[in-house]
C-alpha cells in the first residue's frame, strides 16, 4: 500500500519535472518536487520501519533490492539539489527512479536469504554505503547526458528546446564532479565494511566472489576518472563520457550474480 | 469622455523628422504646460523618446482633440503640418489604448521586446503627473498600460534571448562557464561590436580584460577604457593560458589564432574551456578549433543565426503578448464605460434618497403614537419602494449594450427626465481604483 502511495508521488514528481521542461514554468517544478520528496519520505518511512522492526537490511531478494536502489537514487538527487539547483535534472532523474521501482513490483517478493546474513553494523554500513555510492554514481551519470545534450547544442550551434532549458556547462560539469568525488568515498568505505563482514562472517576478507572482482574494478574506474580530473583536468565531454562509461561498470558489477554465481547471487534472486 | 493618441515613431517617419520632434525633459515640461491650456483636452500625456513622440489626451469630442493635437505639435515645433501631416498616425478610442498598451509592453519597438521603452513610459508619465496633465482617465490608462507591460515581461518570452551580437556572445559565455565571476576577456584587435562584447561582459562581472592590438599605443588607450592589461600581439598565445573568453576582431588576412597554438595551452589550462568569439571577417579564429574538447568558437555568422533565431522566437511570444494586451484593452474599455454610467446611477439614487428623507420626515412629524417598530416599517417600506421603482432603468443602463453614441444618449435621456443636471449630486464624483 505505503508502496502504491511513494510510487504515485514519484510518477506525480516526474510529471510535474516533465511539465517544467517542457512549459519552462517554475510551478511546474515546486509542485513537480514536492511529490517527489514526498515519495521519498514515504519510501524512507517504509524502509526505516521495516529495518527498525526486523533489523535486516531490505535487500533480501531483487524486488527490495531494486527498491533499496530507487531510494538511493532518489536521496541522492534530493540531497545533490539543494546545492546545485539544476531543474531540468529531476525530469531524468524521476523517470529513472519510477521505473526502477515498477521494475521491482515485477519480482516476487520472498526471501532467499538466512536472515542472519544480513543482520548488524557492518552489513548495515556496507549495503547503505555501498548502495549511495552507487546512486551517485548514477546520478553523475544522468548529468553526464544532460552535458553532452548541451555541449552538443553549442558547439553545433544548433540553440533550439534543449539549449534553452539546460543549465550551463560549468554547473552540468561541477555536479558531476560533486557526485563522483561523494560515490568513491562512499564506495570505498562500503568495500572496506564488506571485507571486514565477510571476515567476521566466513573468516576470509577476500574470496575471489564475481561481485567483490567487479567492485574492485569499479573503484579502480572511478579512482582513474578522478586521478585524471585532479592532475591533467579530465573534465567537460571527456569526464562525462567517463561518468556514463562507469555506470555501465556499475551495472555490470551490480548484474554480475546473473551470470556467475557467487555470494552476493541470492540477493539478485528472484 | 473619449481617448485619442496622435503621435508619429519610426515605422511612419524618417529619423529627420523624428529629431525635428523630440521633446527633452524640459521642452516636454513646456509642451506639457500648453497641452493643458488646450481647452478641447481635458488630460493629456506626452511620450517622447528617440523613437517615437505621441501625445495621448482625453476629450469630449474626439475630432477635435485631434486637430487640437495636430496643432498643438505644428505650434511647439514651428514646421507647418502639411509637412508632416502624412507621418502622424491617429487612433481614437480602444484603438488608442491598445496602442498604448502595446508601445508600453514593447510590442511596438524598433527592437521587439527591448527593455527600455517602459522606463521611458514611466518618465513620461511622472512628467505629466508633475505638470498636473492627467485626470482620472489617463491615471487609470498609464497605471494600466504599466501593469500590462509587467504581466507581458512576466507571462511571455517576449524579452527573453538577446537579440544583438553582444549580448548573444554574453549570453552564450554564460551558458558555457555560468557565472563569469572568476573569468578573463582577451581582446584582440579592437570594433565597435567587439568593445560593446567587452563591455557586457564587465557588466556580467568578468574579472579582466587583456587587450592586445597591432599598434599597442591603441591597446594602451583601449585597456585604459576597460581597466585592462595591454598585451603586445606577441603575447597573445601566452595569454591564452589565463584567458577565458577571447574576443577578436582584427583586419587581418589570415588566422589570428590556429588549432595548433591552441592546442599547446590546453595542458596547461587543464582542459578549462575556452570560448572564441570571432568577429572578424575574415575570420581571425580558425574554426577547426571549435573540434576541440571545451573548446567552443562562434564566427559572426553564427552569432547572426543565434540573433535570428531568437527574433523569431519573441515574435511567437509576441502573439501571446498581443493577446494580453487585448484583454487589458477591454477591461480598460469596461471600467471607462462605467464611469460615465456610474455616476449617472449614483446621482440618480442620491436624489431619490434625498426625497424619501425630506418626505419621510415631513409624514412623521404630522403623525402622532408611532413606537420606534411603526416608524422602523415605514423606513423599510419607503426604502423598498425606492429600490423596486430603481432597480429596472439601473438595468437597463448597466447592461450596456447599447452602442457609443447610443449610450450617451441613453445617458442624456436619463439624466434629462430626473432632471440630475441641475442638482448638485454627483458632480464630484470621483471613480475608485481596481
Amino acid at each position: 500500500m505505503l508502496f502504491v502511495l511513494a510510487l504515485s508521488a514519484y510518477v506525480t514528481g516526474f510529471f510535474g519535472y516533465l511539465g517544467y521542461l517542457i512549459f519552462h514554468q517554475e510551478i511546474y517544478h515546486k509542485v513537480g518536487h514536492y511529490f517527489f520528496v514526498l515519495g521519498l519520505g514515504i519510501q524512507t518511512f517504509v524502509l526505516l520501519s521495516s529495518f527498525m522492526v526486523t533489523g535486516i537490511m531490505p535487500v533480501e531478494n531483487l524486488r527490495e533490492t531494486l527498491c533499496f536502489t530507487a531510494w538511493a537514487i532518489a536521496l541522492i538527487y534530493v540531497g545533490f539539489n539543494l546545492r546545485f539547483r539544476l531543474m531540468v535534472l529531476g525530469a531524468f532523474v524521476a523517470p529513472l527512479v519510477c521505473g526502477i521501482m515498477i521494475a521491482s513490483s515485477l519480482f516476487s517478493g520472498s526471501s532467499a536469504v538466512s536472515p542472519d546474513l544480513l543482520k548488524g553494523v557492518w552489513t548495515f554500513v556496507h549495503i547503505t554505503a555501498i548502495f549511495l555510492g552507487d546512486g551517485a554514481f548514477i546520478l553523475a551519470a544522468c548529468v553526464g547526458i544532460i552535458y553532452l545534450m548541451q555541449e552538443r547544442a553549442i558547439k553545433k550551434k544548433q540553440h533550439g528546446f534543449i539549449y534553452h532549458r539546460l543549465p550551463s556547462l560549468e554547473v552540468l560539469d561541477k555536479m558531476g564532479y560533486a557526485c563522483v568525488a561523494f560515490g568513491f568515498p562512499m564506495l570505498t568505505f562500503g568495500m572496506i565494511a564488506g571485507f571486514i563482514y565477510a571476515q567476521s562472517v566466513w573468516g576470509k576478507w577476500w574470496s575471489w566472489d564475481p561481485k567483490e572482482l567487479w567492485s574492485v574494478v569499479t573503484w579502480l574506474f572511478y579512482a582513474a576518472l578522478l586521478h585524471e580530473r585532479l592532475t591533467v583536468g579530465w573534465r567537460g565531454k571527456r569526464a562525462a563520457v567517463m561518468a556514463i562509461i562507469g555506470l555501465a561498470v556499475v551495472l555490470i558489477t551490480f548484474g554480475v550474480n546473473f551470470f556467475l554465481l557467487g555470494h552476493h547471487t541470492q540477493f539478485t534472486k528472484f | 469622455m473619449d481617448i485619442v493618441l496622435v503621435g508619429l515613431n519610426h515605422k511612419t517617419a524618417p529619423v529627420d523628422i523624428r529629431e525635428c520632434f523630440a521633446f527633452d525633459s524640459l521642452e516636454a515640461d513646456a509642451g506639457l504646460k500648453e497641452l493643458s491650456r488646450i481647452p478641447e483636452l481635458t488630460e493629456a500625456v506626452l511620450i517622447s523618446t528617440c523613437n517615437r513622440v505621441e501625445v495621448a489626451a482625453a476629450c469630449q469630442d474626439p475630432d477635435e482633440g485631434v486637430s487640437a493635437i495636430k496643432d498643438f505639435f505644428s505650434r511647439t515645433k514651428s514646421m507647418p503640418l502639411e509637412n508632416f501631416e502624412q507621418n502622424l498616425f491617429v487612433y481614437k478610442g480602444d484603438e488608442a489604448v491598445q496602442h498604448v498598451f502595446r508601445v508600453a509592453s514593447s510590442l511596438d519597438s524598433m527592437v521587439l521586446g527591448e527593455p527600455q521603452i517602459l522606463g521611458q513610459m514611466k518618465e513620461s508619465y511622472r512628467l505629466a503627473t508633475q505638470a498636473k496633465t492627467t485626470g482620472a482617465v489617463l491615471n487609470r490608462l498609464m497605471h494600466r498600460c504599466f501593469m500590462t507591460a509587467k504581466r507581458v515581461r512576466k507571462e511571455t518570452g517576449i524579452g527573453d534571448h538577446a537579440v544583438s551580437i553582444s549580448y548573444a556572445a554574453v549570453e552564450l559565455a554564460r551558458k558555457i562557464f555560468g557565472e563569469l565571476t572568476d573569468k578573463k576577456v582577451l581582446l584582440i584587435g579592437a570594433g565597435e561590436m567587439a568593445e560593446l562584447a567587452v563591455e557586457h561582459l564587465l557588466n556580467h562581472r568578468a574579472a579582466g580584460v587583456f587587450v592586445a592590438n597591432r599598434t599597442f599605443e591603441r591597446a594602451v588607450s583601449l585597456a585604459q577604457r576597460f581597466r585592462g592589461t595591454p598585451i603586445r600581439l606577441e603575447e597573445v598565445e601566452e595569454h591564452l593560458k589565463i584567458a577565458d573568453i577571447i574576443i577578436s576582431s582584427t583586419g587581418a588576412p589570415g588566422y589570428v589564432l590556429e588549432k595548433k597554438d591552441v592546442k599547446k595551452v590546453l595542458r596547461a589550462r587543464k582542459n578549462r574551456p575556452l570560448f572564441f568569439i570571432d568577429i572578424a571577417v575574415p575570420r581571425d579564429i580558425d574554426p577547426a578549433i571549435n573540434n576541440l574538447s571545451n573548446n567552443f568558437v562562434y564566427d559572426i555568422d553564427d552569432l547572426q543565426g543565434v540573433i535570428d533565431r531568437n527574433i523569431d522566437e519573441r515574435q511567437k511570444e509576441a502573439v501571446r503578448a498581443e493577446r494580453i494586451v487585448d484583454e487589458n484593452v477591454i477591461k480598460y474599455r469596461t471600467w471607462l464605460e462605467g464611469l460615465d454610467i456610474v455616476p449617472t446611477i449614483v446621482s440618480l439614487q442620491k436624489k431619490l434618497e434625498a426625497i424619501r428623507q425630506t418626505e419621510m420626515a415631513k409624514t412623521l412629524a404630522h403623525v402622532s403614537g408611532l413606537d420606534e417598530n411603526g416608524k422602523e416599517a415605514i423606513d423599510r417600506l419607503t426604502q423598498s419602494i425606492i429600490n423596486k421603482v430603481m432597480h429596472d432603468p439601473i438595468q437597463f443602463l448597466k447592461a450596456g449594450g447599447h452602442r457609443e453614441k447610443q449610450k450617451k444618449e441613453v445617458l442624456g435621456f436619463t439624466r434629462d427626465i430626473f432632471n440630475l443636471n441641475n442638482s448638485q449630486n454627483g458632480d464630484n464624483f470621483t471613480p475608485d481604483e481596481e
